[in-house]
Formats: C-alpha cells, sequence, structure tokens
C-alpha cells in the first residue's frame, strides 16, 4: 500500500470525526442546562431576554447585576410583584448559569 | 488510485467549512434532504405547538420540522376575556405563522391530520396524503364533554356559548352582553377539575363586570361551580369586593353549583339537587378531555388526557410521539398557555438530544398565569417546577399567588405586567 491513499483514507476519517463533532457539539451548545432554565425566563421577559412589551428586557445585563438582583430577590431584599416568588425555585449555581446565559444575549 | 492533490485537499477542506459554518448561517436557508438529522412533525400550533416547532428548529437547524395546523390566524385564549370586558379587541388577540416560516424555516401546512400510524411512523392528512416522521409532536387542546350535562351538544353552544376556544364563541358572548338590558343576570357556569385555565373563569367574572359596572350597572353575575374551590380564590374575591361590591356571586358545587342540566329554551341551568337558576346571558363551561386527535392516535387514558413520561413528553403508550400543553398529563402543572410553553421547549430538548444521541440535561418548568380584576388590578400565581420520581413536582418554598395586603400600585403593576407577559410570550411562541 502506497503512502498516499491512506493519507486521503486519514483525512477522510479525519474530516468524518470533525464533522461529527461539530454536529454534535451543534446540538449540545445549545441544548444546555442553563438554556432549559432560560428558556423559562424567556416566556415573561422576551425571547432570549429582549421583551417586547411592559417586563424589563434582561438580554445583555451583566452577569453581576443579574445574579445579585436574582439572589436579592430570593432573599427578599429586594422589593418584586412575582420575582421574589420565582427566584426562590433556584440554586446559587442556577443564578449564576441564568445571569450569564442572559448577559451573553 | 486517488492521489492526494493540494487541490482535493482544499476541496475537502471547504467542505468541511462549509458544513461547519451551516449553524451560523442562520436557520432561513432551505436545507437539502442530505443534511437533515431527523423529520419532526408537530401537530397543532397553539403556544405548546408553535413553540416547539421554533424551538426545535433553534436548538438545531439540522431538524426538519412541519407544522401542521388547521387555522391561518390563532386566536389566544389567553386575553380573549379582555375582549368581553371591551378592553381588546379579537385582531389584538390573533397571530399567524409567517414568522415561524420565515425566520425560524419551520414548513407550515394548514390542514389537518386525520390519522397517525405509529408502526409506519406516518401520519394522514385531510387529502388523504401521508406524512412520515421520525419523531410527532401532538399539542392538540381540549375538546368538551358536552354529555356530562343532559340538554348541552356542540351545536347548542353556538347560542349558549361556553367561549372556552377563543374566536367565534368569544363575539357571540360579547355580542349577548352588549344586547342584555341593565338590571339581568349573567351565569358563569365552570367546570370540576381539571380544565384549561383553571383561574379563567373568574377572571372572566372580572372583566364581564368591568363591562357591565360602566354600561350595565344594576346587572349581577353568578357564578355556578361545579367545584367546592377556585384558583387564587380569596384575591378574586377581595377584588371583586373591592371593585364591583355586590356584583359577583359565586355558588360552590355542594352548595347548589354543580351544573347537570340545561334547558336552553328557557336559558336556565339545573343543579345536580335541584335547583334552577336562570340568565339573561349564560356562559356554560363544560368539562374537559384531551382533544379527538389524541383519541384517534389512542393516546389517552380512561379519563380522556394523555399519559406521558413527564422528562421527555414521549407517551407511555406509543413510542416517538410526544403530547404536550392542556391534552398531556404534566404533574403539578396547570392546563394554561404558559405550561405549553414551558413543555415545548422541554420537549424540543428532548427530541433534539434522541436524535443527536447526547444527554438530556435536567429540565425545569415553569408556570405564571396572571389574572385581571380590572383594567388597573392584576393578580398573579406563579410556580418553578423539578421533575421529581417521575413526576413534575413543585420547588418547595418557590412560587405561589400575588400578596394579600398591598396597595393599588402594587395591584396596578401586576395588571402592567399581564400586558407585558401577553406581549411576550406570544412573540416567544409565534414570532
Amino acid at each position: 500500500m502506497s503512502r498516499r491513499p491512506f493519507q486521503l483514507f486519514c483525512l477522510l476519517v479525519l474530516c468524518g470525526i470533525f464533522f461529527g463533532l461539530t454536529t454534535v457539539a451543534q446540538a449540545e451548545s445549545t441544548v444546555t442546562r442553563a438554556a432549559m432554565l432560560a428558556n423559562n425566563c424567556s416566556t415573561c421577559h422576551g425571547p432570549d431576554g429582549h421583551s417586547p412589551g411592559a417586563i424589563p428586557s434582561i438580554a445583555g445585563k451583566p452577569a453581576e447585576y443579574l445574579a445579585t438582583a436574582l439572589r436579592e430577590f430570593r432573599a427578599g431584599t429586594r422589593t418584586a410583584t412575582v420575582m421574589t416568588r420565582h427566584a426562590k425555585g433556584y440554586s446559587d449555581e442556577d443564578i449564576q448559569a441564568l445571569a450569564d446565559y442572559f448577559s451573553r444575549q | 488510485m486517488t492521489r492526494l492533490s493540494r487541490r482535493h485537499f482544499l476541496q475537502l477542506l471547504g467542505g468541511a467549512g462549509a458544513l461547519l459554518a451551516k449553524p451560523l448561517s442562520g436557520s432561513t436557508a432551505p436545507r437539502g434532504k442530505s443534511k437533515s438529522i431527523g423529520r419532526v412533525i408537530v401537530v397543532g400550533g397553539g403556544f405548546g405547538g408553535a413553540t416547539c416547532a421554533k424551538y426545535l428548529r433553534k436548538y438545531d437547524p439540522a431538524i426538519e420540522v412541519t407544522l401542521i395546523e388547521r387555522d391561518r390566524q390563532y386566536v389566544t385564549c389567553p386575553f380573549s376575556n379582555m375582549v368581553l370586558g371591551g378592553i381588546r379587541e379579537m385582531k389584538d388577540i390573533q397571530h399567524d405563522y409567517a414568522r415561524l416560516a420565515s425566520q425560524h424555516g419551520v414548513k407550515v401546512m394548514h390542514t389537518t391530520v386525520t390519522g397517525v400510524d405509529p408502526v409506519k411512523k406516518k401520519v394522514t392528512l385531510a387529502d388523504g396524503k401521508t406524512l412520515g416522521y421520525d419523531r410527532l409532536v401532538l399539542s392538540p387542546g381540549i375538546d368538551f364533554k358536552y354529555d356530562a350535562i343532559a340538554g348541552y351538544s356542540a351545536a347548542m353552544a353556538e347560542t349558549i356559548p361556553h367561549a372556552w376556544l377563543a374566536g367565534e364563541q368569544t363575539l357571540t358572548l360579547r355580542k349577548q352582553l352588549r344586547t342584555m338590558a341593565d338590571g339581568g343576570v349573567v351565569i358563569i357556569a365552570p367546570p370540576d377539575n381539571p380544565f384549561r385555565c383553571p383561574p379563567g373563569p373568574y377572571e372572566r367574572a372580572g372583566m364581564i363586570a368591568h363591562y357591565l359596572k360602566q354600561h350595565k350597572p344594576k346587572s349581577k353575575i353568578l357564578i355556578l361551580d361545579a367545584k367546592e374551590n377556585f384558583s387564587k380564590q380569596p384575591l378574586f374575591q377581595a377584588g371583586w369586593q373591592a371593585v364591583y361590591p355586590g356584583m359577583i356571586e359565586w355558588v360552590k358545587g355542594t352548595e347548589g353549583g354543580k351544573i347537570t342540566q340545561l334547558d336552553a329554551q328557557n336559558k336556565t341551568l339545573i343543579s345536580e339537587l335541584g335547583d334552577k337558576h336562570k340568565g339573561d346571558v349564560v356562559n356554560l363551561i363544560p368539562p374537559q378531555k384531551a382533544a379527538a386527535l389524541a383519541h384517534t392516535a389512542g393516546l389517552t387514558n380512561k379519563d380522556g388526557w394523555c399519559p406521558v413520561n413527564q422528562a421527555t413528553f414521549e407517551s407511555t403508550v406509543q413510542p416517538a410521539i410526544h403530547v404536550i400543553g392542556d391534552a398531556a398529563i404534566a404533574g403539578k402543572m396547570p392546563k394554561s398557555g404558559f405550561s405549553a410553553n414551558s413543555q415545548g421547549k422541554v420537549c424540543a430538548a428532548a427530541i433534539v438530544t434522541n436524535l443527536r444521541g447526547i444527554a438530556l440535561p435536567e429540565s425545569s418548568y415553569v408556570n405564571t398565569c396572571y389574572s385581571l380584576i380590572s383594567p388597573d388590578y392584576g393578580i398573579s400565581v406563579a410556580a418553578v417546577y423539578r421533575l421529581k420520581e417521575g413526576t413534575i413536582t413543585d420547588v418547595e418554598g418557590a412560587g405561589g399567588v400575588s400578596p394579600k395586603d398591598v396597595d393599588a400600585q402594587f395591584r396596578k403593576h401586576e395588571a402592567e405586567y399581564a400586558a407585558g407577559w401577553y406581549a411576550s410570550i406570544t412573540k416567544d411562541t409565534f414570532g
């Protein structure tokens, strides 16, 4: 067996792996725990946190600001209508994931 | 023997680059069959189905998604009570599917599904054609158990409307309210649990009262309830007392509220105890079950609803078929537009990860329902859910209803947020 067909074989295999990995990565990078949590915020705060109406937009706000607000809602030290009730449903880890997610939108 | 030239190498690299770039190029471009990783058919374009179709494409543009919906315009049940109250018009609660197609690459077909073959994995359409799928999502909504009330029927509902599927009957009921004389009695008869939109009948009472207070202030609203208590009850009753003192009366099931018979000729409802209540306008909402398609496909239990794996919404009766929205049994989640939207997203994630052969992250589910007492007086109920031993369960300590003792400004904020909620959820679902 000469070297060149072997090189081609290797390249094709690598391309196959590359393609496979990138397409799986596409789904893995979108179907995350953070997205699963954040998707429920979008229902009131608008798609990916861009609100079309009276409820504040949260897209693109600094992660620290969002995380602090959520922790204070949870503790009851920041006043709100409904967010004090929602925030109690999330752990510190969840809050950080949500804050990071929306800060990147 | 093939020789690996520089040109070949560049072609291969270019091909790989194009494949890599594809997911970034937006989801609107038509996709060749060779690149598809699966075909998903979603039936029913309400809050569950439209959301699921959109999020499938958002998660993974390599999935071919076909949404089959009978109507070109969807009329939302949420905010249809505001149409009765005269603070919204029908055009404000209608949505189409143009953006799902143009912005998200969902193939939208306006027809109905007459049959499902779970073995050959295909659905039959109204014109007799069949369509194959890898995964099927049904979000068919509800139908009514008319036979639970003697004398009531689908045909009768055109004149004694339930108005529990927003549309023609919403307008019929509004017209009846507008032609009623001052001093008339409006009867609302809500069904037993479970049913679509648990706070809906009580928001309806407030919105009708808002109209009557301005135009027919001597009129009364009588709620004849099949239940012993209802969603957000103390908040509704305090709100009615504050805004419409003496106008709304509620009768519980065991005290003559449970209606078993309609005398349509005399616009009279008869309770299981034999009490007769004559109304000038009668809004009779029958008990409910999953919509016909769920029954046709053999997905329902003895109560008429669809049992599902609550992590993925896959039917426990038929594999590769998912049921979301009001038709599904979803643990503690109420049958609401918000629940359906939340379930649509979880179901989309479950399907994408299944087709890709990767793990589904832990799901999170939420519900938030706003109700109006008046245009300036809103109340809400919220819940955060997790899967616990296979059942969607409230996260302890989270959620609950609006506080009891707050000022008018708080109620006004919640009324504003109700409108904000509607703007956001409809954009999230249809746009």
